[in-house]
């Protein structure tokens, strides 16, 4: 089983950004790099992701190039256009708009927000290229494994296994509007919030996180107690979401637990001390995305 | 610039043929539609009757099959397909790659529409889907402002269809799992939003509240106007302070925009509400199609346009939602 650290999907200030993958990317055999979430994030350019993968690379680390998830103006084409060109390292699609401009010219994943829910959408996109696959973030272990059972061949499968949840992208900048400024005008408030900013219900119990334009949950969905059916359902991949502190301690304790050196129960009771939330895998077992099978 | 309108049965579908659609979008009764409601929706009679209703008077039913098979249940997707084409519906609408590719590949003089839940927002999107499907129309989700909806219009051979009225998703279609998240049944998998079985609502000594799987979405307090709780339109607490953390309940009027989107090259304009009532359809298709109709040089939104239309508004308030991006 191979470990994947996920795109970053906050937004940090740029020395804090490179030493998070200073620390964490050592624990991980593949790497994502680059801005998903939000345009107007700049601490790092794409030169500076580019640059990074290049160190990252020459220390024996699969890099891809994350795109954008939501694009709506020229300006965020143009993004996606760039990293679609970049010519050295494979990326990551997250809509159909990169699958276009990828399709046919070189290997490529497909992500975790290309909305990929059965064989026949699978099976065209390996046409197209991808080698590799990201499970939606609502993915079912039936679902999966209904897509692995019929994959093509030499395309890899990866699930979320742990980090808050991606649930949901808006037009509009959610952590501007608490401070009620305007999108463009936005003062960067989510450089404050690593983590996210907690949404609780109005009984004071954690509901949601926002990150700009986009909403997580506020509990971490964890796939530690389904190893094994993960591995059964065929999947080769399990990717860690950055958080603000402990990620590479999240990725060494998957590790062994993928290698069978710590039990499922302490590899949960490690995950739950170093998480910045409840950890919850309802969606695996088809039940609500906040339970815990 | 064509109208498009809903419908959750026959009724409506009478109803929209009546009052000036130009075409009528309908589901099957399971869940291959994004509207999977109790009650809603058309069995192989209804809409063979639907589809003769609408073909008589020279318009256009659309079937919606825009929801995200899964390995076990493809067939029931493929087979939607086949129905809507036994049945002489005019096009399906689509989100889905692979369902596109069956459907391009097994009928293709099918006329096929993008749904919006296909989440398509840029013309790479869009030209993506017309290059592999030969699609003919694609739905745009509601976060584009009017300058990127042109910018679409004007790089893509695809005839765009924008909603005009009615409910307003806060987040990009096809891109939600927030209603998953609290009860797990989300529009991509199951079809349907905050389903009803999942929502109770409680008379407290603190107010009306409302929750979702047991997730408290609001409460209100009162004289205020309670809002069905889907999780974006519900009210949370940040920092200390309980605000609509995502949106003030409001629905989408966009009547005002009717030259805009003329002039942008905007094919279509969809109304939303197939669970709406068959009154709800009459009267909205009414006041829309005089609208479209009034289309010229002095164009101007009547005042009984907007009174008719205030009263089947969700929430207290419309908006123009992105097309003005007030938030910008």
């Amino acid at each position: 089983m191979k470990l994947a650290l996920g795109p970053l999907l906050y937004y940090w200030p740029r020395a804090e950004t490179l030493r998070f993958y200073e620390e964490a990317a050592g624990a991980a055999d593949i790497v994502y790099l680059g801005e998903v979430v939000c345009s107007r994030r700049h601490e790092l350019a794409l030169e500076d992701w580019l640059a990074l993968g290049a160190e990252l690379a020459a220390a024996g680390k699969e890099v891809v190039l994350s795109a954008q998830a939501l694009t709506e103006s020229e300006g965020d084409l143009k993004l996606v256009r760039h990293a679609a060109a970049n010519g050295r390292f494979r990326v990551e699609a997250n809509d159909w708009g990169a699958a276009r401009l990828l399709a046919g010219s070189a290997l490529w994943v497909a992500g975790p927000h290309l909305n990929v829910y059965n064989p026949q959408t699978l099976a065209m996109l390996a046409e197209l290229g991808a080698t590799r696959w990201v499970a939606p973030m609502e993915a079912t272990r039936e679902l999966v494994a209904g897509l692995c059972a019929e994959r093509p061949a030499g395309l890899e499968a990866e699930v979320f296994a742990h980090g808050r949840m991606p649930l949901a992208f808006s037009a509009r900048c959610f952590t501007a509007r608490r401070f009620s400024r305007q999108k463009e005008d936005c003062g960067y408030a989510c450089l404050d919030f690593p983590d996210g900013m907690a949404l609780e219900t109005r009984e004071g119990k954690p509901f949601l996180v926002l990150n700009g334009v986009q909403t997580q949950s506020a509990g971490v969905y964890c796939l530690v107690d389904e190893l094994e059916a993960v591995r059964a359902a065929g999947v080769g991949v399990l990717r860690v979401s950055p958080q603000w502190r402990d990620t590479a301690r999240v990725l060494e304790v998957l590790r062994a637990a993928c290698a069978g050196t710590l039990s499922s129960y302490d590899a949960r009771k490690a995950l739950a001390a170093i998480s910045p939330g409840k950890l919850w895998n309802g969606f695996w077992h088809g039940r609500p995305g906040m339970n815990a099978a | 610039m064509e109208l498009v309108c809903p419908a959750g049965g026959l009724p409506a579908l009478k109803a929209a043929v009546d009052h000036g659609a130009d075409w009528v979008y309908a589901g099957l009764r399971d869940d291959t539609n994004a509207r999977n409601f109790p009650g809603l929706n058309f069995d192989d009679a209804a809409l063979g009757e639907g589809i003769a209703y609408a073909h008589a008077r020279s318009r256009k039913v659309v079937l919606a099959v825009n929801t995200y098979p899964q390995a076990a249940s493809w067939p029931r997707w493929t087979a939607a397909i086949d129905r809507a084409v036994a049945l002489g519906a005019d096009a399906v609408i689509i989100a889905d790659a692979g369902l596109m590719r069956y459907a391009s590949r097994s009928y293709p003089r099918l006329e096929l529409h993008l749904s919006v839940q296909g989440s398509a927002t840029s013309y790479e999107a869009i030209n993506f889907f017309h290059e592999h499907f030969g699609v003919r129309r694609a739905v745009l989700p509601r976060v584009l402002s009017l300058a990127q909806v042109e910018l679409v219009a004007r790089r893509t051979p695809v005839e765009i269809e924008v909603f005009g009225f009615g409910g307003l998703c806060v987040m990009v279609e096809g891109r939600c799992a927030l209603s998953a998240y609290a009860c797990g049944e989300s529009p991509n998998t199951a079809g349907a939003c905050s389903p009803a079985h999942a929502v109770r609502w409680h008379e407290t000594p603190a107010g009306l509240e409302s929750r979702l799987n047991g997730v408290l979405i609001d409460r209100y307090s009162g004289g205020e106007r309670a809002a069905y709780p889907t999780v974006c339109k519900g009210r949370y607490a940040a920092g200390g302070e309980t605000y609509y953390a995502f949106e003030e309940p409001s629905s989408l009027n966009t009547l005002e925009l009717i030259p805009e989107f003329g002039r942008i090259g905007v094919r279509a304009v969809k109304i939303e509400g197939r669970q709406r009532s068959p009154a709800y359809v009459a009267q909205v298709t009414r006041v829309w199609r005089e609208a479209i109709d009034s289309l010229g040089k002095h164009f101007a939104v009547k005042p009984e346009w907007s009174t008719q239309l205030a009263r089947h508004a969700e929430g207290s308030q419309t908006t123009l939602g992105a097309f003005s991006r007030p938030w910008k």
